[in-house]
């Protein structure tokens, strides 16, 4: 039997936890290098993963399925182009995130790390689970100890802050295990397993297969699960709450990678399972998403609290991710992934570098600073880096990102010329293009007036004028982070062909059945529009008592095959 | 065309990249003398590898050859195909050597300015980050490396305007420069997927021009470029300062002069020419375009010029004059005459810089001091400042045989014998552009004069103090002074005009054609330039031959509610904060205070979150652990089912 890597990398932070319990009490350092050591381990077993992986491959790789609970539930896991980078992405930034930690935890330091390590198998286990109900519990039990972390180690408003997150993200997954529920029911009460559900329930024609009303249905619990925890507007408002609370090692981690989850659970389970509901939901949810993308920057422009102005900007950067993915296109997915990773990186650095102005300053408001340019040098050269890469400047991954996720865009909206029939669909998303481009100007605005204010100016507060530059450990903190921000700026082929051949198979399997079912709903719009234009005609025509045949012209609607194939309603 | 892989092209990038890194990383440690020589050095080598790659281009019997350099893939998604790749064709092979031999000597001049500056290090390792870029920029074999630089150099503007980041003011400038930059990138930025789009992933400006030149239908019709092209001039209009986008430059002058001299005048405010010219095979099947460019650049002309007229602040004059000088040459390329445009972009990269450095000079001298009415009689002790600002005043005045007289006369022709789609519309341009002519003679003739000329404005304890530069300083002036000079003749009218013919296989093929028109109107239109800028340069001198007071003061009294206008700018700025910034800030206020704070959060999230324990309230009163009670609603519900069935 080969070795069991991924079991390896989502439970060797579970194996420390009890040599972290054995240790005696008043040692809070070994405590904390323990910890770290554990996880410093799993992001090289997982860094291997990077080199191992068959890139060439669309498939699920390093599988491992074992019966758990009866025969229906299996304990499997796979990694493939869409988890391979997240899951990387978790394990480094776990490490930096807890050695972030030592200075801002230092009570009960014990039970932080035993909550970073049950977090850390989490999320690793959100991500690689290929059994439904395995990923259930994954995505449940991310829940715990964040809690914890912000309920124990948080600020003033923490338990407002904890009870709103953890009831708001509990109601979308509840509708999510009935949803879970309902399809098992629907296998027979065979099986959980992902592979299979997405054969059989998208498998056009068999016994087997949803309906479009059931989809319909379905889309909606599994997509309120996933767009609370993006937290995809309307449903953000929990973010700045809990942002705000969390301290400095739980932001990182929460941004980082927990709103991944919602992300990559769209990209996953809600787009492969019930493709044609999230064919009609794609332009309510890019509209949604464009709506994100400009109403967070405008509310980040409005904040005093920088933290809260971190928390509004992943508003926006996370409507990016969701406009890409429902483009449905090569280049929007592909860049939609890596922005996921991108905006784990930058938001990451952006609440690491919040983090260290809070433990000199116990404060967060921009105007208790201002001029500490002169005092903190490195810090400085370091912050603006992370802002660049924030609002997306070329050299940085920001922009890799966002180039991707607006060329795929309008890969999907310019085709219109080609193709007639879609002409509304593809001008929808054009100007939601253009729309998610004056994001970028505004993303400009909001970060670097939060900069201006904060790094340059004369020092207005005296108390600023003694503050100390970064520390060594401060340092070797951030600076991976921002190596890897330059790095995928710079070479980003290096990470996206992790996810090319999954991505493109991804497209070729859905985009027929979206567009397909795109067109029946743009021919019906379209067989509406033609009618009433056919009826003014006549009656102009009438009324001018002309007996010219009607001459439509060049006008080309797309009426006869799709009319008879969609009888959903 | 035939591309030649010459291994030379990516050095000239390089160089400056290896300087940045050195005296970023290293600066604090190797000390201010060592880093402002690595810094000089990396552009001076980057400057003799761009002769050499240039004198081998001069040497290919093929007048098409270009030289390219594939570095890597950036993205290759089986769709999009985007490299880091440089290219040297003749046209990037003039802006590299502008934009490499100008800061080499703008670097040689900062080592004397900044001199003794507590972050002299940063400043020379963002000087060679922006050269880095620029080049990035000029060389780019594709739309993306171009726009890497392009936002690259924005960068470098935001840090080096606000590079005494202390006083708020300069880092307000700094960060209104990238903002408004930013609003222009979003129109370049459009134009790029439209383009990747259109041309089935490729940003190649080789592969562009093949599909611009094909005729593919349906894509290629004028709507579609005319849209394309005008997207791309937004982009233009933001970096190269142009009506509305401009309002950024002014203030830009916050930034160190050797920045001003550099940044915002000879380099990278002209990139915009430098794009529209690069494309002009798009912009060939877009007339509209083509007028709304040539039209923007006319009133951009005139408008700044007039602005020009009555600043007090020796940079702010040369700034608006910047503006000013960059509409002539869009109004160069909208007209068609590419290579007019480059061409003024050239001598002007000259004789800008030239003015920058010597206004830094001056301002060296008077310490700090920028107010042109409060100097005069300079030129008594600073005779090398006062001789090289001469020059450069006459050559951006177009008095022959300088190099501005020949690059500038050459747009007025080109703009009104061209046989463009609207000959009418170019006529009136022409005129805007005269006039413009002559207010530009005037209002630098004004700050010559004022500066090195008449009585002393200032007390005598700064006269004693004010001193020539440093040889580091005035060598850059002296050797931009005689490029201005003698560049003139690369231009020369008609046939013989050298840098018509160099560029001729870039954008020969679309150049607007000239109408015939006889030897009388050629002269007519010289003799025009030359009286034009005599008669502002006398009139100048006329009114300011005693200073800001007497006949200055009376006409400016005369004038009265319009130099106020003028004083203050058209109240553009006011008018941008009035109708955008306000604004876009209650705009954010209501987003947050009202819509975020009242109606998502209050009345949606946590008014579902009360009532659903309202709904709680009434059960639990009824669950109290009260058996009798208990009892007593079973025998209600039992009686009601009872009476009900």
């Amino acid at each position: 039997m080969p070795m069991p890597i991924l079991s390896l990398i989502t439970f060797l932070p579970l194996v420390a936890i009890p040599f972290v319990i054995l240790i005696p009490k008043g040692l809070p350092g070994t405590v904390r290098n323990v910890s770290l050591g554990f996880m410093l381990v799993t992001f090289l077993v997982s860094l291997n993963l990077y080199f191992v992986f068959d890139a060439g491959s669309a498939e699920f790789q390093f599988i491992e399925d074992i019966p758990w609970i009866g025969s229906a539930i299996h304990y499997k896991v796979g990694v493939d182009g869409i988890s391979i980078l997240l899951v990387i992405l978790t394990t480094f930034l776990t490490p930096i995130a807890f050695l972030g930690s030592y200075s801002a935890i230092t009570k009960k330091v014990k039970e932080f790390a035993v909550a970073m390590l049950v977090l850390e198998t989490a999320m690793l286990g959100t991500l690689l689970a290929m059994d439904l109900f395995l990923f259930y519990v994954f995505w449940e039990l991310m829940l715990i100890p964040m809690y914890i972390m912000i309920g124990i180690w948080g600020g003033n408003r923490r338990s407002y802050a904890t009870v709103k997150f953890v009831l708001y993200t509990m109601v979308g997954s509840l509708l999510m295990l009935v949803a879970i529920v309902y399809m098992y029911m629907k296998t027979g009460s065979s099986t959980f397993d992902y592979n299979v559900w997405v054969s059989t329930f998208t498998a056009t024609g068999s016994a087997g297969a949803l309906s479009v009303k059931e989809q319909v249905y379905l889309f909606i619990a599994f997509g309120l699960a996933f767009a609370i925890k993006v937290p995809f507007f309307p449903f953000h408002t929990w973010l700045p709450d809990a942002h705000v609370e969390a301290p400095t090692p739980g932001s990182v981690i929460l941004a980082g990678v927990l709103l991944k989850m919602g992300t990559y659970g769209f990209l996953r389970f809600a787009i492969p399972l019930f493709p044609e509901a999230a064919a009609m939901a794609s332009a309510p949810l890019m509209g949604l998403a464009v709506v994100g993308i400009i109403y967070g920057s405008l509310v980040a422009f409005a904040q005093d609290d920088v933290k809260k102005l971190v928390a509004y900007s992943s508003v926006a950067h996370l409507g990016f991710v969701m406009l890409g993915m429902f483009a449905l296109t090569r280049e929007g997915i592909q860049g939609s992934i890596l922005q996921m990773v991108n905006h784990g990186l930058s938001t990451g650095a952006l609440f690491l570098c919040v983090g260290f102005l809070y433990e000199r300053r116990h404060t967060r408001l921009i105007k208790d600073f201002g001029g500490i340019a002169r005092v903190l040098p490195v810090f400085t050269v370091v912050f603006l880096i992370v802002v660049l890469s924030s609002i997306g400047l070329p050299g940085t991954n920001g922009f890799v990102g966002e180039f991707l996720i607006l060329a795929g865009v309008f890969k999907e909206g310019v085709g219109s010329v080609v193709e007639p029939g879609l002409v509304n669909w593809r001008n929808f998303v054009l100007l939601m293009g253009v729309l998610a481009c004056t994001g970028i100007v505004l993303g400009a605005v909001y970060m670097l007036s939060m900069a201006r204010r904060v790094l340059f100016g004369e020092i207005t507060n005296e108390a600023n004028r003694t503050l100390k530059d970064l520390k060594a450990r401060e340092i070797v903190v951030i600076i991976p982070v921002v190596a890897m921000i330059i790095l995928i700026g710079v070479a980003p082929g290096m990470f996206l062909n992790k996810s090319q051949v999954t991505v493109n198979k991804y497209v070729e399997t859905y985009q027929t059945r979206i567009m397909k079912k795109r067109n029946e709903a743009t021919a019906t719009r379209n067989d509406k529009a033609m009618k009433m234009l056919i009826q003014k005609q006549m009656q102009q025509q009438i009324q001018q008592q002309m007996g010219a045949a009607i001459d439509l012209g060049d006008v080309q609607w797309k009426v006869g095959p799709y009319k008879k194939e969609g009888g959903e309603q | 065309m035939e591309i030649k892989e010459f291994l030379a092209i990516p050095w000239i990038v390089f160089l400056p990249a290896i300087g940045f890194l050195i005296t970023g990383f290293f600066g604090k440690k190797l000390g201010d003398r060592v880093s402002g020589y690595i810094a000089t050095g990396a552009v001076f080598g980057a400057f003799g590898v761009a002769l050499y790659c240039y004198w081998y281009l001069l040497n290919e019997p093929n007048a098409e050859t270009v030289y390219a350099y594939k570095l890597y893939t950036f993205l290759g998604t089986g769709f999009l195909n985007i490299d880091i790749a440089f290219y040297f064709d003749r046209l990037s092979a003039v802006m590299a050597l502008v934009v490499t031999g100008v800061s080499s000597f703008i670097h040689l001049y900062s080592t004397g300015y900044m001199h003794g500056d507590r972050s002299f290090s940063r400043y020379f390792s963002h000087l060679n980050m922006f050269v880095f870029f620029m080049l990035l920029l000029v060389l780019g074999k594709n739309l993306l490396v171009m726009f890497v630089g392009w936002e690259g150099v924005g960068l470098c503007s935001y840090l080096l305007i606000g590079f005494w980041y202390e006083d708020m003011e300069k880092a307000v400038a700094g960060k209104k420069a990238f903002i408004v930059n930013r609003i222009g990138d979003f129109g370049f930025l459009l134009a790029i997927f439209l383009l990747l789009m259109y041309n089935h992933g490729s940003l190649d400006f080789n592969s562009l021009e093949a599909w611009a030149a094909s005729g593919a239908t349906p894509v290629l019709n004028q709507t579609n470029m005319t849209v394309i092209c005008l997207l791309l001039f937004v982009g233009a209009c933001g970096k190269s300062a142009q009506i509305p986008l401009y309002v950024w430059l002014p203030d830009a002058m916050a930034g160190p002069t050797p920045v001003s001299a550099l940044i915002h005048a000879a380099t990278m405010v002209t990139a915009g020419v430098y794009m529209v010219a690069r494309l002009s095979f798009l912009y060939v099947h877009a007339p509209i375009a083509m007028a709304v460019v040539a039209g923007v650049g006319a009133l951009t002309a005139l408008f700044a010029a007039t602005i020009g007229l009555t600043q007090r602040d020796i940079k702010k004059v040369l700034a608006y004059s910047t503006v000013s000088q960059l509409g002539y040459m869009f109004l160069a390329v909208g007209t068609g005459a590419y290579a007019a445009g480059v061409f003024h972009l050239t001598t002007h990269a000259f004789f800008k810089a030239c003015l920058f450095l010597g206004a830094g000079s001056v301002i060296h001298a008077m310490h700090g001091q920028q107010d042109i009415f409060k100097m005069g009689g300079l030129g008594k002790k600073m005779r090398i400042t006062q001789l090289t600002f001469l020059i450069s005043t006459l050559a951006i005045s177009g008095v022959p045989p300088l190099s501005g007289f020949f690059s500038k006369d050459e747009i007025l022709t080109m703009a009104f014998l061209s046989e463009t789609a609207f000959p009418g519309l170019y006529k009136v341009f022409w005129l805007m552009a005269v006039v413009g002519a002559f207010i530009t003679a005037f209002y630098m003739m004004r700050v010559y004069w004022l500066t090195f000329h008449g009585e002393r404005r200032m007390g005598e304890a700064a006269w004693a103090k004010v001193h020539e530069s440093p040889f580091s300083m005035t060598i850059a002036l002296m050797v931009l002074a005689l490029a201005a000079t003698v560049a003139g003749p690369l231009g020369l009218p008609g046939e013989a005009n050298i840098f018509h013919h160099w560029l001729e296989p870039v954008v020969g093929a679309y150049t607007t054609t000239v109408a015939h028109a006889s030897h009388a109107v050629h002269y007519g239109l010289i003799g025009l330039s030359i009286v034009v800028a005599g008669c502002g340069l006398l009139a100048a001198w006329t009114i300011y031959r005693k200073g800001p007071e007497g006949p200055a003061a009376k006409l400016a009294a005369a004038a009265g509610p319009v130099h106020k206008l003028l004083l203050d700018k058209y109240y553009i700025d006011e008018l941008y904060n009035l109708i955008i910034v306000r604004p876009l800030i209650g705009l954010a206020r209501f987003c947050h205070r009202v819509i975020d704070a009242v109606f998502i959060d209050l009345l949606a999230v946590n008014g579902s979150a009360f009532a659903v324990r309202a709904a709680g309230v009434l059960p639990r009163l009824y669950h109290n652990g009260n058996v009798q009670r208990y009892m007593f609603a079973i025998v209600v519900g039992v009686v009601c089912l009872w009476i009900v069935l």
